[in-house]
């Protein structure tokens, strides 16, 4: 996984365990909960940055993804009564087997057909939940879903489920890293290097890509999942394709090379429109200002900001000496 | 902790200071001289002032408020907010409450669920409000159920679906009337005039399909008899297959559930079908917008509607229960908001009037809030007159509707 790495996570898990500390502060005591929120896109965004900064492909359905885990979790407990824990492996087999199916054909060919195949789905999934109003109760959304717990313990407070979903996230961190620095990592690299010289080198493309789409989509259903745990109620609207532009754009921002840009991107997408309150009718304008201004300065993402300061003042330091 | 560090920080400078040289030490002196007298102006500054500011800027009230103001839905948030800050502005400006002014802390969910959790943590968290109103939309608002009643906080739904009250929530009160109420509403006005065969013409949004299984449901009660059961897409700009097959059934009315552009193009097709001779339209209690009528230009003659009492105002009979309370916010607001008042920003007005009643009469005391909205009976609202209790925390009928016709281009009032 490389030194750099793990002292990475290292320093962000003592972060993520420290960071509860700051509900202790009334004016953000708040944090705790929308750190949640970004734990969870956190999850979606690492397997999309995979998929796009390592398999060079977009997908326009994580949303639905997201929207398959929390409805599966949320119909088998909160209808039928079954057990948190096997309903999440429930939505992980169906997102997969989903995404195998809708991955398989798209990714085949070259291009950004999986974009397309992915943006018909995450429709046709948003109008599955609107309308199987027997099972979903459609654009109303059903409520009473269960808090997940183990062995007795329930994760029923804000801070209990914040170090829930922050330790998936950061065992799925170190899965990723895992992966990208193994012999699947490099040959993702190389795909999305040249395609074609990949393939004389004797690497699967198609294979390596519908593998890297079946992970990602897995890791959105888990988020899903959680997300319905948590909240403990489901509508449409969450899981739309406005939500899965929301999530390319996060990797965007965070930068798509790295996993660590996803977490950064999710964070700072998450935050942001609460920071901007203050501006009160005036924060959708800051906020379309901001991304801007990163994207203008930074097109390859806020991840890359470090490695530009410490380049630009090297041969300073240098001249210097 | 940090000013008593200060403190002692500040004697030993003090006191480095006095042990050094005499032309300090005798500085310190004239130092230490001017500091007692500043501490006792300031003493005797604080003394004078501090009553008369007690009694000035008595500590604000603040309530807490989310609507989707801007997103798909802003139609509904944006009078909300602005009736809620109107609101806000007229009270402050007659005084506050019991001397009290009171403060709106508004945030927009742009309609989305998860928004909504986040904005409703911050306004009981950061904010620290002791009351909550809206969200506009059902699902916002179920999404943030479970945080109000974790949280023990009195909260005002300003969304429609039955589903938030019933069953019956500790915390949570709503102020819309249901489409169960539009429903009743226009069953019980057909049956007075002796017609009980009706047509279904409803959209596949969630309006309409939420008004299709209420109509469904109440029509065996109350002796109504569904002859047709026809459904149309919310971007279709035809109605007239649906029609067409529902002019060879029996049926005596058709009742029409949408909202946009749809509604309008529903009773324009059945006007150009020749069907207004032999079939009375309903339209839903969507209906209540002057544009409606305009935009049909003229198909709307003879249409019915149960609507709201806010866009009916001008039209109420004197003696009417809620009739100065809503022409009072009708005009209000047309006047500071150059727009066309809407039944929407009504239920945020409601929401806000119940909760600063309640605030009046038993101070900023959530569970005694909570208490008090419960036991709201005969308030004249926009909405309608409310009389909550433990088992209704809605607390209107199909009362809250007035059945309107469409006259000469204008609503009319029938029986």
């Amino acid at each position: 996984m490389g030194r750099r790495n793990l002292i990475g996570i290292l320093f962000f898990s003592i972060f993520i365990l420290l960071f509860p500390l700051v509900g202790r502060i009334s004016a953000v005591s708040h944090y705790v909960d929308i750190m949640i929120f970004v734990g969870l896109t956190a999850m979606i965004t690492m397997g999309l940055s995979l998929l796009m900064g390592y398999a060079g492909q977009i997908s326009l359905g994580h949303a639905a993804f997201y929207g398959l885990g929390a409805y599966t979790s949320g119909i088998l407990t909160a209808k039928y009564g079954i057990n948190p824990w096997p309903a999440l492996l429930a939505g992980i087999f169906l997102s997969a087997a989903v995404a195998v199916i809708v991955g398989s054909p798209s990714l085949k060919l070259r291009g950004h057909y999986l974009a397309m195949a992915t943006l018909a789905f995450g429709e046709i999934i948003y109008i599955i939940f609107n309308e199987t109003v027997s099972l979903t109760e459609g654009p109303d959304g059903f409520g009473n879903i269960p808090h997940l717990s183990i062995f007795g313990f329930k994760f029923e407070s804000i801070l209990a489920n914040y170090y829930l979903v922050w330790a998936v996230a950061i065992i799925m961190l170190i899965f990723l890293l895992n992966i990208i620095h193994s012999r699947v990592g490099r040959a993702l690299s190389s795909i999305h290097g040249s395609e074609i010289a990949a393939m004389t080198m004797g690497v699967n493309a198609s294979r390596y890509k519908i593998q890297v789409f079946v992970i990602s989509a897995a890791m959105a259903s888990v988020a899903g999942s959680l997300y319905a745990h948590y909240v403990q109620f489901i509508n449409p609207p969450v899981f739309d394709l406005f939500f899965s532009i929301k999530l390319l754009m996060m990797v965007i921002i965070g930068g798509m090379a790295s996993v660590w840009g996803a977490i950064i991107g999710a964070a700072l997408i998450t935050f942001l429109p609460e920071w901007l309150l203050f501006l009160e009718d005036f924060d959708i304008l800051a906020y379309g200002l901001v991304l801007l201004l990163i994207i203008i300065f930074l097109p390859k993402g806020l991840f890359s900001l470090p490695g530009i300061l410490y380049r630009s003042v090297t041969p300073r330091l240098k001249s210097r000496s | 902790m940090g000013t008593g560090y200060n403190k002692t920080h500040n004697i030993l400078v003090l006191a480095d200071h006095l042990s050094h040289t005499k032309t300090i030490q005798f500085n310190e002196d004239m130092l230490m001289k001017k500091s007692i007298l500043f501490v006792c102006v300031i003493l005797l500054a604080l003394i004078l002032i501090t009553p008369a500011s007690i009694c000035k800027a008595a500590e604000p009230y603040k309530i807490g408020a989310v609507f989707s103001v801007t997103g798909r839905t802003s139609f509904l948030g944006e009078p909300e907010r602005n009736s809620a800050k109107m609101f806000e502005e007229q009270i402050n400006a007659a005084g506050g409450i019991n001397g009290h002014p009171i403060e709106l802390i508004v945030y927009d969910t742009e309609g989305d669920a998860t928004k909504a959790k986040n904005r409703i943590e911050r306004l009981i968290r950061k904010d620290k409000v002791i009351a909550i109103i809206g969200p506009s939309l059902s699902g916002t608002t179920m999404a943030v159920i479970p945080v109000i009643e974790k949280a023990e906080i009195p909260f005002v739904s300003c969304a429609a679906s039955i589903k938030i009250v019933q069953p019956v929530k500790k915390w949570v009160f709503k102020t819309p009337q249901t489409d169960t109420q539009a429903v009743e509403a226009i069953y019980l006005h057909m049956k007075k005039h002796g017609l009980t065969r009706t047509a279904l013409l409803t959209a596949n949004t969630g309006f309409g399909s939420s008004g299709r299984v209420q109509l469904k449901k109440l029509a065996p009660k109350m002796g109504i008899n569904i002859v047709a059961d026809e459904v149309f897409g919310p971007k279709d700009t035809s109605m007239t297959a649906q029609l067409t097959k529902i002019r060879g059934t029996d049926a005596q009315v058709i009742i029409g559930w949408t909202v946009g552009p749809t509604q309008v193009i529903m009773i324009k097709n059945w006007k150009q079908l020749g069907m207004d001779k032999k079939f009375r339209f309903y339209e839903s209690h969507g209906f209540g917008s002057k544009r409606n009528i305009e935009l049909a230009g003229g198909a709307a003659e003879g249409v019915y509607a149960p609507l709201g009492r806010v866009v009916v105002a001008d039209i109420l009979p004197a003696d009417h229960p809620q009739r100065n309370f809503v022409l009072k916010y009708k005009n209000d607001y047309e006047k500071k908001f150059k727009a066309e008042v809407s039944t929407f920003g009504g239920h945020a007005w409601d929401a806000m009037a119940m909760v600063t009643m309640a605030l009046k009469a038993v101070g900023p005391d959530k569970a005694k809030i909570r208490d008090y909205l419960e036991n709201i009976k005969g308030f004249a609202g926009t909405g309608g007159v409310f009389n909550m209790s433990p088992q209704d925390h809605c607390g209107l009928d199909s009362g809250a509707f007035e059945m309107i016709v469409v006259k000469d281009g204008k609503w009319a009032l029938t029986d």
